[in-house]
């Protein structure tokens, strides 16, 4: 696949800049640690990555399903009800204006330094992404289906099932292909406001020592994660949701 | 199905008349071919009959059953439903057991038994229109509101699927929208050309249907309906 190939290139590409500016400037190894330099560390520390990246991998996936269905049921709800709809839609606008950095501190204090407050900002932080795109998919449901199976004599609720969602599953898709990349990034302002578990916290904590390479390590490690997280969705999504165009 | 199914008034959409004095009844178990110029609001007449008011204004008396079978002038198939599926849709909507023998009746009687898993993206239009066919058929109202139902197909298949209809929708209450006058004049029981301020009736062959394209009273009734839609006042 040229995707892979392009994918691959791009990677080397980076990295050979990556290589050209510690030549050029002869900047400290403790401020920017060589490639070479960081591919020894994550092979060394591999255990202690894999523990953390673990735990990381498992706030963001569990994050991701529960905001997923959350948005999924939420967009259906104010689809099928005007009342929800005026009274929730408001609230979810305003709630977009709050910083989700800000939640961070009261989620922790909330839900502890466990997996809780992690998850909890995963979700918050793709459950508008999700709810928006999935809902205004199931507000553009070609009217002449609507009229079709009213004419065929079918109950709203089936309607809802058998024609709005799967009309909007491609655009359900998409808030899933964004909150792919968003998860991660829920989970790990989580874990730096307070954890004692996952990436995010790792790199603080190499940070505190001056252990530059270890935070490299930890940073390309979940920018791995988040990719092949991120391709995993987009198979799923394709292999389910997507649809070609109609003629 | 004994009450009159009736229109009168006028109707606008988004403030636009659409058409005013219109003033049509459907004859109980008989076909009513229904001509007029492009954009004279033959599909709003129809969408009315079905109940379908969204969007339209309309101002007059509507007396129309609860159920109707509508075939809308688009096949409006669902993309990720199989061919067969679709012919079924009816049943799955009403939440009832879809009677697939009859289905696949239906889907052979149109000549796309072969096609029966593909999605609707693998057909060609007049392929299309025939799923669609099959899906108004399979429904079993005593009235039957059919748009432009075999706009898309060549001649052949055409004639094929207008016998097939009038075999299957014998005695039920049919409106028929048609650009084609050799359709008309082969299916009417009543011809009627819909004009902006009303319509007008064209004599229609009284022979039972499908009539022979070629018989003589079927092509005399086509030229005159040629004729008039030329000059309709
Ligand atoms: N959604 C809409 N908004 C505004 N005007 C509309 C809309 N739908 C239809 N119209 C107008 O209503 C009029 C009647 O449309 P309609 O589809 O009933 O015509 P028709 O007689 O079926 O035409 P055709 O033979 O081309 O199918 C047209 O002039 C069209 O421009
Ligand atoms: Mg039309």
């Amino acid at each position: 696949m040229t995707g892979w190939r392009a994918g691959i290139a791009a990677t080397c590409l980076a990295i050979a800049i990556w290589q050209g500016v510690i030549w050029a400037t002869g900047v400290a190894r403790f401020i920017l640690p060589p490639p070479t330099l960081v591919a020894q560390t994550i092979w060394d520390s591999r255990a202690l990555l894999a523990e953390h990246a673990l735990i990381t991998m498992s706030e963001v996936l569990i994050g991701f399903v529960l905001g997923g269905v959350l948005g999924f049921i939420s967009a259906i709800g104010l689809v099928a009800s005007p009342t929800a709809r005026a009274l929730v839609r408001p609230i979810l606008v305003f709630s977009q204006s709050i910083p989700v950095f800000a939640l961070a501190p009261i989620l922790t204090l909330w839900l502890g330094f466990g997996l809780g407050s992690k998850i909890a900002m995963a979700l918050i932080i793709i459950y508008f992404p999700v709810t928006s795109s999935f809902f205004d998919a199931l507000m553009r449901t070609n009217r002449d289906w609507i009229g079709l199976a009213q004419v065929m004599g079918a109950h709203p609720a089936r309607i809802m099932w058998h024609i709005r969602v799967p009309a909007a599953l491609p655009g359900f898709a998409s808030g899933l292909r964004l909150a792919a990349v968003y998860a991660p990034i829920g989970a790990i302002i989580g874990e730096w406001v307070g954890a004692s578990k996952g990436l995010g916290y790792l790199m603080l904590l190499a940070n505190g020592r001056a252990k530059t390479d270890l935070m490299f390590a930890a940073l390309i490690v979940l920018a791995i994660l988040t990719v092949l997280m991120h391709a995993g969705v987009n198979r799923l999504c394709e292999r389910f949701f997507d649809r070609p165009d109609e003629p | 199905m004994t009450a009159p199914i009736t229109i009168t008034g006028s109707a606008s959409i988004d403030g636009t008349p659409i058409f005013s004095g219109l003033d049509l009844t459907l004859a109980p178990q008989k076909w009513t071919c229904l001509l007029g110029a492009s954009g004279v609001g033959k599909s709003t007449v129809l969408r009315l009959f079905a109940g379908l008011t969204e969007g339209v204004t309309f101002d007059g008396t509507l007396h129309v059953p609860d159920r109707v079978a509508l075939m809308a002038q688009r096949d409006l198939l669902l993309p990720w439903l199989s061919v067969f599926d679709n012919v079924m849709v009816g049943a799955r909507l009403r939440g009832e057991r879809p009677d697939r023998d009859r289905a696949a009746e239906r889907l052979a009687q149109v000549g796309l038994s072969d096609h029966a898993d593909k999605l609707p993206a693998a057909l060609s239009g007049g392929q299309r229109q025939r799923v669609a066919l099959a899906r108004t058929l399979m429904e079993d109202r005593d009235v039957v509101l059919l748009d432009e139902p075999f706009s898309a197909l060549d001649a052949l298949t055409r004639a094929q699927m207008q016998d097939l209809t009038a075999e299957l929708l014998t005695d039920r209450t049919v409106l028929l929208v048609t650009h084609d006058p050799a359709e008309a004049a082969r299916l009417g029981h009543t011809i009627t050309i819909m004009t902006p301020s009303g319509r007008i009736d064209v004599p229609a062959p009284t022979t039972p249907i499908p009539r022979a394209l070629n018989a003589p009273e079927v092509l005399h009734a086509q030229t005159d309906l040629f004729d008039r839609l030329r000059s309709p006042l």
